[in-house]
C-alpha cells in the first residue's frame, strides 16, 4: 500500500483512539486523589509515540512489560493489569 | 467452544471455516478436583465433536492442564496422569495450551513436566503465553524451557498469543508463532497483518478465540477481509489464513487423514 492508501483506510480509526487517549488522560487529571504505577507505565509508554523512532507497537509494549528474568515464588492471583508494577 | 453457544458453530460454518482446533483451558473458575478435568477432557474428545459436526465442521482439540490451575501441583500431577488415556482419541492433536500465567515456579514446573509428557508421547505442543504486562517475560521462560530439552523439535511446537514484542524471539527460536486475534485485548485483525508484513508468513498463524471472555469466532475471516482490503492477493490470503495452520497440523497424522 502507498502511504496515501494507508491513510485513507486508517486515519479516522487512528484519529478517533488518539482522540479517546487525551480525553482518558483529561479524565485522570480531573479527578482526585493519587495516580499510580499503571499512570506511569501509560505516560512511558506515550513517549514512545514521539518523533520519527521506528517499531513504535513494540516499544510501547516493551514500556508495559515486566523486564525481569526470574520466576516469582507463587501467582498470587490469576489476572494481569496491564503494567508492570516493581516489587519494593 | 465449550464456553460458545452452538450458533457459533453456525456463524462459522457459514462463514467459510472448516475446522476448529479447541485447546483445553482454564473454566473461568477452579476444578475442584481432577475428577473434573476427566469429564472435560471427555466433553473435548466425545461431545464437542459430534455439535460441531452438525455443522459439517471437523472438531480438533488439545490437552492438558492449563497454567492458571498449576499453581497447585498435587492437582496438577493428577491430571497429567489423566492425559495419556486420551491422546489416542481420533480428535486430540497433541499437548496445550500448556504455558504460563503469572511465571511462577510451580507454573514453569508443570510446564516443564508436560513438555516431557510431550516428548515421550510424540505429540505436537501449543503453548499460551501470559497476558499483557507478563507477556514478554513469560514468552523468554517458555522458549528457554522448550530449548533445553533436546527431544522437542521445534517445527512441531506453537507458541501461541504473540505480538510484536514476542513474535521475533519465537521465530527466531524456529518455532512457530499464533497471533490470537481478539477484540479488545492481543492482537487486532490489523495489527496481526502489520506483524505479517514485517516479518513474511512463514511459520505465522492467525487464530480466534472462542473463550468465556470478550471474544470473537469470526476474527480469522475477518482479518482476511482486511487484508483484501489492503490489497493482499488471494493466493497470499489463502496461505496466512489456511494453508499455514493445515501445513502445522498436518504433522498430526489425525489431521491429515481427515483435513
Amino acid at each position: 500500500m502507498t502511504r496515501q492508501q494507508v491513510l485513507d483506510l486508517y486515519f479516522l480509526d487512528a484519529r478517533h483512539r488518539l482522540i479517546e487517549i487525551a480525553a482518558f488522560l483529561d479524565r485522570v487529571e480531573r479527578a482526585g486523589g493519587e495516580g499510580d504505577f499503571r499512570l506511569d507505565n501509560f505516560r512511558q509508554a506515550l513517549a514512545e509515540l514521539n518523533g520519527r523512532k521506528r517499531n513504535r507497537a513494540k516499544r510501547v509494549l516493551l514500556a508495559f512489560s515486566d523486564p525481569t528474568r526470574e520466576p516469582i515464588a507463587k501467582a498470587q492471583a490469576k489476572g494481569a493489569c496491564g503494567a508492570y508494577r516493581p516489587l519494593r | 467452544m465449550v464456553s460458545r453457544v452452538t450458533d457459533d458453530y453456525e456463524r462459522m460454518a457459514l462463514a467459510g471455516c472448516l475446522a476448529v482446533c479447541e485447546p483445553a483451558f482454564w473454566a473461568g473458575f477452579d476444578r475442584g478436583s481432577a475428577a473434573g478435568f476427566h469429564d472435560y477432557f471427555s466433553q473435548l474428545t466425545d461431545h464437542e465433536p459430534k455439535r460441531a459436526a452438525k455443522f459439517g465442521l471437523k472438531h480438533f482439540c488439545w490437552l492438558c492442564i492449563n497454567s492458571k490451575e498449576a499453581e497447585d501441583l498435587k492437582l496438577a500431577e493428577e491430571v497429567m496422569a489423566l492425559v495419556p488415556k486420551f491422546l489416542d482419541r481420533p480428535n486430540v492433536l497433541g499437548i496445550g495450551e500448556i504455558g504460563l500465567n503469572k511465571n511462577s515456579r510451580n507454573e514453569l514446573r508443570v510446564f516443564e513436566m508436560q513438555i516431557d509428557l510431550a516428548a515421550r508421547h510424540h505429540q505436537l505442543i501449543l503453548v499460551h503465553t501470559p497476558h499483557l504486562e507478563d507477556k514478554l517475560k513469560g514468552t523468554r521462560l517458555i522458549l528457554a524451557a522448550l530449548q533445553n530439552d533436546r527431544r522437542i523439535r521445534p517445527e512441531q511446537v506453537i507458541i501461541d498469543h504473540a505480538e510484536e514484542h514476542t513474535v521475533e524471539m519465537i521465530l527466531d527460536a524456529g518455532m512457530w508463532a499464533g497471533l490470537t486475534l481478539y477484540p479488545e485485548t492481543k492482537c487486532t485483525p490489523a495489527r496481526a497483518i502489520d506483524i505479517l508484513e514485517n516479518y513474511g508468513g512463514e511459520r505465522l498463524w492467525l487464530n480466534s478465540a472462542c473463550d468465556w471472555g470478550v471474544s470473537d469466532p469470526l476474527a480469522v475471516p475477518k482479518t482476511a477481509l482486511e487484508m483484501a482490503k489492503r490489497g493482499h492477493l488471494g493466493d497470499a490470503i489463502n496461505q496466512v489464513i489456511f494453508q499455514n495452520p493445515k501445513d502445522f497440523l498436518s504433522q498430526s497424522p489425525k489431521f491429515k487423514a481427515l483435513i
